[in-house]
């Protein structure tokens, strides 16, 4: 089991290096001067004040050091938690203007993955085999799944936020509100979660749906099943066994369409003008603030690692051939 | 050495001619009366014509100012207009254009570097396979819309095919994941054995040998990458980053939420480009599952 989690640990730290070369090699090969192309946007006039600023974009990204220099730098920047300056919110470190971001939208994704996985997979192993519901769900689950994220938070708010007005449809609380802990902030929160929430859980819902429905066909048709069958076991135990061994490729599932889901919610955000990282990072490329994107970047990754790892090790720990395989050394 | 290939190519082409044609009309006898193939390929060959034909019978460009502002869908305006007087159907028609190009050229790219990556991995296994595993499953995890983001973030010109080669470099793993498993299973076959012992060239039993044998996948991963293509591009377009001055559904929605179409009211700025996005990739995703019933006769008697 070790052997297991220590080689899947292994591909994510890679992963991860992968992914910091990434961010640090786009700005640096990339045809076009990211330093101009910020500076441009600030629209400075003074050509002191724009000679004082090339000088102080291009000492931060360290741009006139040796590469190798710079990547390295880069690296201990990383581990020092400093990801630069934003320059959108000028004072403020691009750490700090992230972490804000975060709580809603991990309130979002967090809920929505969870949800939609659980009821999908019912839903699917509801719908397997049993030929109408199959021949109606079975499209809209696929429909479901090919939609746009954006497309269908955009319906929801006009929908039942603006024709209805049900809910409200921008900002992640009240304008007039501020944080705090009394009822009345947080009933506002919780409205304004509502319908980003409902939309995102709604498109994942028909990919997990189709998956399990898929996955219970296949079981049903496995030697045990038909064992089982011939035995006049009841249809509902039959079921129950397949349900469970189907479960296993669904949670793999999981950890490969996580990236999907986080960029649903990141786009869902931006309709709704929630203020989690999609928002923010409409934010930072509409005033082409690099650190800014370079960090909320790194954050994603960060965070799709580590659910990945979770995933990995929930995995083990409900599949017991994974168990004794791994201990057993033969991957 | 030249002969051999020659030779057995002949052997292949004529031996099993009959089998083969016994079994394209099998399959075809299937594919009639598979009503999820019949629908799904309707459907998309519809948008495909209205894309194709659509643009010739707009003669105003689809971004020029032609008309009133704000005008809801009538008789003159199919799907009404902007709030700056853009006909919304000119846009639709050269998006829908748009969305099947980057499909077709993002999903190839995809397509192209998921099934060699695959087929090198799956067919030579040992180190290659090692370290293209990785590379792959590296890959997979980064979320690829994500890094399309930041990289294209810092292009200043963007054309339609410099995203296609983006989305094509960011979402090949899943495919390169389902050829190398296929591949695995066929390479230790006979038939491959024997085509190795007659000193062929890899490349060369990989697709004569190994690649004919799962066509069918092979056509279906490609309309899932072509679906995930235009799903990635839609996002892409609606976060700003679309072709510089081009027009695609992605940037309709984009202008639609930008200058506030949901506050006004105006549904059918933003509805038509997701509902097309919505029908042709769901549709592809059908037209797939019609085809995996035709093909595989496992699953026939559903």
């Amino acid at each position: 089991m070790w052997r297991y989690i220590g080689r899947k640990g292994f591909v994510y730290v890679l992963t991860f290096v992968v992914a910091v070369t990434v961010n640090w090699m786009i700005p640096r090969f990339m045809p076009g001067d990211p330093v101009r192309s910020m500076l441009s946007r600030a629209s400075v006039s003074n050509p002191e004040a724009l000679e004082r600023m090339t000088n102080y974009y291009s000492e931060i990204f360290g741009l006139d050091t040796p590469l190798h220099q710079q990547y390295l730098s880069f690296w201990a920047g990383l581990f020092r938690g400093d990801l630069g300056i934003s320059v959108l919110l000028y004072p403020e470190p691009v750490t700090d203007v992230i972490m804000r971001a975060i709580p809603y939208t991990l309130a979002l994704l967090v809920p929505a993955i969870i949800l939609s996985w659980i009821v999908g997979n019912r839903f699917g192993a509801f719908a397997a085999r049993s030929k109408m519901l199959d021949n109606s769900l079975l499209p809209v689950g696929y429909i479901l799944t090919a939609t746009p994220y954006m497309w269908l938070a955009l319906l929801m708010a006009w929908s039942l936020g603006i024709v209805a007005g049900i809910f409200p449809v921008a900002g992640g609380h009240g304008y007039s509100l501020r944080p705090d802990f009394t009822w009345e902030f947080i009933s506002s929160l919780i409205t304004h979660w509502v319908l980003p929430f409902f939309s995102m859980f709604v498109v994942a819902l028909g990919g997990w749906a189709i998956g399990m429905r898929n996955m219970i066909i296949y079981e049903l048709e496995a030697d045990y099943s038909n064992y089982l069958q011939a035995l006049g076991a009841p249809r509902r135990l039959i079921r129950r066994y397949a349900f469970r061994n189907a479960m296993l490729p669904q949670i793999t599932g999981l950890a490969v369409q996580l990236g999907t889901i986080i960029t649903g919610a990141l786009l869902t955000e931006i309709v709704f003008n929630y203020p989690g990282l999609g928002t923010l990072m409409l934010d930072a490329l509409d005033n082409r603030d690099f650190f800014l994107l370079q960090g909320i970047f790194l954050f994603v990754i960060l965070g799709v690692l580590i659910a990945n790892f979770i995933v990995d090790i929930i995995y083990v720990l409900i599949d017991p051939r994974t168990r004794v395989q791994m201990t057993g050394g033969s991957s | 050495m030249s002969n051999i290939p020659g030779a057995t190519g002949v052997e292949t082409g004529a031996a099993p001619e009959p089998i083969g044609g016994r079994k394209g009309s099998d399959t075809l006898h299937f594919a009639r009366r598979n009503p999820k193939l019949i629908i799904g390929l309707g459907i998309v060959v519809a948008f495909l014509l209205l894309g194709i034909i659509g643009p010739f019978f707009i003669d105003h460009g689809p971004n020029q100012y032609i008309g009133p502002q704000s005008q809801k869908p009538s008789g003159e305006h199919w799907l009404g207009t902007t709030t700056f007087g853009q006909d919304i159907w000119a846009q639709f028609v050269y998006g829908v254009r748009a969305t099947f190009l980057i499909g077709f050229f993002g999903g190839g790219v995809a397509f192209l570097l998921g099934t060699a990556i695959g087929f090198f991995a799956g067919y030579k296994g040992g180190l290659v396979d090692e370290v293209l595993n990785m590379l792959t499953n590296v890959v997979l995890v980064l979320p690829a819309l994500v890094v399309l983001i930041i990289a294209v973030a810092y292009l200043d010109a963007r054309g339609l095919f410099i995203q296609a080669v983006f989305i094509g470099l960011t979402t090949w793993p899943w495919a390169a994941r389902a050829v190398r498993s296929q591949t695995l299973s066929l390479a230790t076959r006979e038939y491959v054995d024997l085509a190795r012992l007659s000193g062929r060239r890899t490349w060369r039993i990989i697709t004569t040998e190994v690649a004919p044998n799962m066509s069918s996948y092979l056509v279906m991963s490609f309309i899932l990458l072509f679906g995930g293509a235009v799903l990635t591009a839609a996002g892409l377009d609606f976060i700003g980053l679309g072709p510089s001055d081009g027009v695609s559904l992605g940037l309709m929605l984009q202008n639609s939420v930008e200058w506030s179409a949901l506050q006004l009211g105006m549904w059918w700025w933003f509805v038509p480009p997701g509902l097309a996005i919505t029908t042709i990739v769901g549709a592809m995703y059908i037209l797939n599952v019609g085809l995996d019933e035709v093909f595989n006769p496992k699953l026939r008697e559903l």
